[in-house]
């Protein structure tokens, strides 16, 4: 019995010590940049920093572009995903495995890869399309459908979607009110956790808007931090509570529905 | 929609017999489902998998579009050859490194009996700290351990110390590392979480009553019903080092020779500028990435074996 407690005592202090480590190893930076952050006056801690970033106008328009960016990619990743999965699920479930490839393929093609190959096929017509940002929407609905999809069949998986269909077809329901009136409200928390994953993931995103030439939030920060000390700095606490704010969201949306924890991994 | 009943099986006659035309057209309708999956593939395939492709078919080609192989000539290039070998050494660095800090957090929070809370937080911040990467992530290294940082400051000005004399470099191998281990290991955590809670406690206790200590429990049978999956989520981290673009541009200013850096050099066409050397270094980067796709798919299915 001694034994056993003295075991146990041994793994309860190695967990708290490699905890503790990981902790001091994520937090010191993020603590570090924000004091960083507050250093833009001599002297003094102040927020002059922050306000020189809100006061520069590029930093909204480049913001704004990369929403307006974001929102397009969510319409179009939801408009491609979400009835391809319900199709699956209702129809094909063989096809389950092959887009479950497919979804691993984005880390075969990493967003590097991706915009080069953009480039190469549409720079110069039939399909010169370098110049349309529907490209780079292309690009970033590419780069974030394994999150969607994952999301989507996540969301489908847990409803009994072949006797939802039926009940409702039993009933008189067309197919477009059962899309909107059963299976999308349903859906709720799985859509939410695929748009605020894809937000955080587009508005910030550096590769893909600034190889095809897009005044972007990426670029805009990447160029920031080439002249300034302080307010890359500011910039970096700033997209760090976005990306907080985004993953919150997720679990405050997702919580209360079991089965559909939804875990999220970028790759880069 | 026609018989959901059904759900694809052929009708049967009231004899038993099965009617072949009824059979074929079931047939042909059951292929035809294929179809409904037409606009997601058509999407697929123009903004991914054919760019890609046309990437290795450019690599073949030289400028007038003749079939050629000097392009993987041109890869052996001293210059080239280092960048792979940097890239894939920075890669396994913190895929290895990343992988034991994750492995390790992971263990803490699922099988080391800490605080269900503390489980959760560690969860959700795993979720923001692996999408906390690129140019906010190279900010904050550059904010805390750059040459005006704040923790090389506070050595300086309280111990003394000056990271940069002790050959500390953040704009270096070791920088580079340090900070894409900041996304590496929270993706472990993760990846290998879900591992960790398969991990059956009768294994434990039944190993504990025959005596096993826990050194032997975890040599005997942890390590090897979890190697499978951990070799896979290394090779997971692996991938998502070598293909990163936005960090390594941000921290260095694209001054540090990695693949995806020259890469972005020959896109933006201000170093060397020669496009098919570009797809050719592309090509060699795809077929790294294609190998270790394949061996985290083998390696996920022998840990399918053990953990569902």
């Amino acid at each position: 019995m001694d034994k056993m407690n003295s075991e146990k005592m041994i793994r309860k202090s190695f967990s708290w010590f490699w905890l503790i480590a990981g902790l001091l190893y994520f937090f010191l930076p993020l603590l570090a940049t924000f004091l960083f952050s507050l250093k833009g006056k001599k002297g003094v801690l102040s927020f002059v920093a922050y306000q020189h970033v809100f006061a520069d106008p590029n930093f909204l328009n480049t913001f704004r572009f990369s929403l307006q960016m974001s929102v397009c990619t969510v319409l179009a990743g939801l408009g491609i995903i979400v009835p391809t999965a319900i199709w699956i699920h209702l129809r094909v479930p063989k096809a389950k495995p092959v887009i479950e490839f497919f979804t691993l393929l984005p880390f075969v093609i990493p967003p590097i890869i991706l915009a080069f190959g953009l480039i190469r096929c549409y720079a110069k017509p039939p399909f010169a399309l370098t110049t349309s940002p529907a490209l780079l929407v292309a690009g970033y609905v590419v780069i974030s459908f394994p999150y969607i999809y994952r999301a989507v069949d996540a969301g489908l998986s847990v409803m009994d979607l072949q006797m939802l269909t039926e009940a409702a077809q039993s009933l008189g329901a067309g197919w477009g009110s059962i899309l909107f009136r059963i299976i999308l409200p349903n859906l709720r928390t799985a859509l939410l956790s695929a748009i605020f994953l894809t937000f955080a993931t587009v508005i910030g995103e550096l590769t893909l808007a600034v190889l095809l030439a897009w005044p972007a939030f990426g670029p805009y920060m990447a160029f920031v931090g080439r002249d300034l000390a302080y307010e890359p700095a500011a910039l970096a606490i700033l997209s760090f509570a976005m990306t907080w704010g985004a993953i919150m969201l997720i679990q405050i949306a997702s919580r209360g529905v079991s089965g559909s924890r939804f875990s999220s991994g970028d790759i880069h | 929609m026609p018989d959901i009943s059904a759900q694809g099986r052929p009708h049967t006659t009231d004899a038993g017999h099965i009617s072949f035309f009824r059979l074929y057209a079931h047939r042909i309708r059951r292929q035809a489902r294929w179809l409904g999956l037409a606009p997601f593939f058509i999407f697929l395939f123009a903004f991914m998998i054919i760019p890609a492709s046309s990437l290795i078919v450019g690599s073949f080609q030289d400028n007038t579009g003749a079939l050629t192989f000097d392009n993987f000539i041109h890869l052996l290039k001293p210059n080239i050859v280092s960048s792979y070998l940097i890239t894939i050494n920075l890669s396994a660095t913190t895929a290895v490194l990343g992988g034991l800090g994750g492995l390790l957090i992971a263990y803490a929070i699922s099988l080391g009996g800490l605080p269900q809370g503390i489980r959760s937080f560690v969860s959700t911040f795993s979720g923001v700290a692996s999408n906390f990467a690129g140019v906010p992530l190279a900010f904050a290294f550059i904010s805390t351990l750059g040459r005006a940082g704040f923790i090389t400051v506070l050595l300086r000005s309280i111990f003394g110390i000056d990271l940069y004399d002790t050959g500390f470099n953040l704009y270096s191998f070791w920088g580079l590392s340090l900070t894409y281990i900041y996304f590496q290991i929270p993706l472990m955590v993760l990846i290998i979480q879900p591992a960790l809670d398969g991990m059956k406690k009768e294994w434990r206790e039944a190993s504990e009553n025959l005596g096993a200590s826990a050194f032997q429990y975890w040599f005997h049978v942890g390590i090897p019903v979890l190697l499978p999956s951990l070799s896979a989520a290394v090779i997971l981290l692996f991938g998502n080092a070598f293909g990163a673009y936005a960090t390594a541009y941000a921290l260095t200013g694209g001054l540090i020779n990695l693949v995806p850096i020259l890469i972005g050099a020959q896109i933006r066409g201000n170093v060397l500028h020669d496009p098919n050397l570009g797809y050719a270094l592309a090509f060699g980067m795809i077929i790294i990435m294609t190998a270790s796709i394949i061996a985290y798919l083998w390696l996920q299915r022998l840990s399918s074996r053990w953990i569902k």
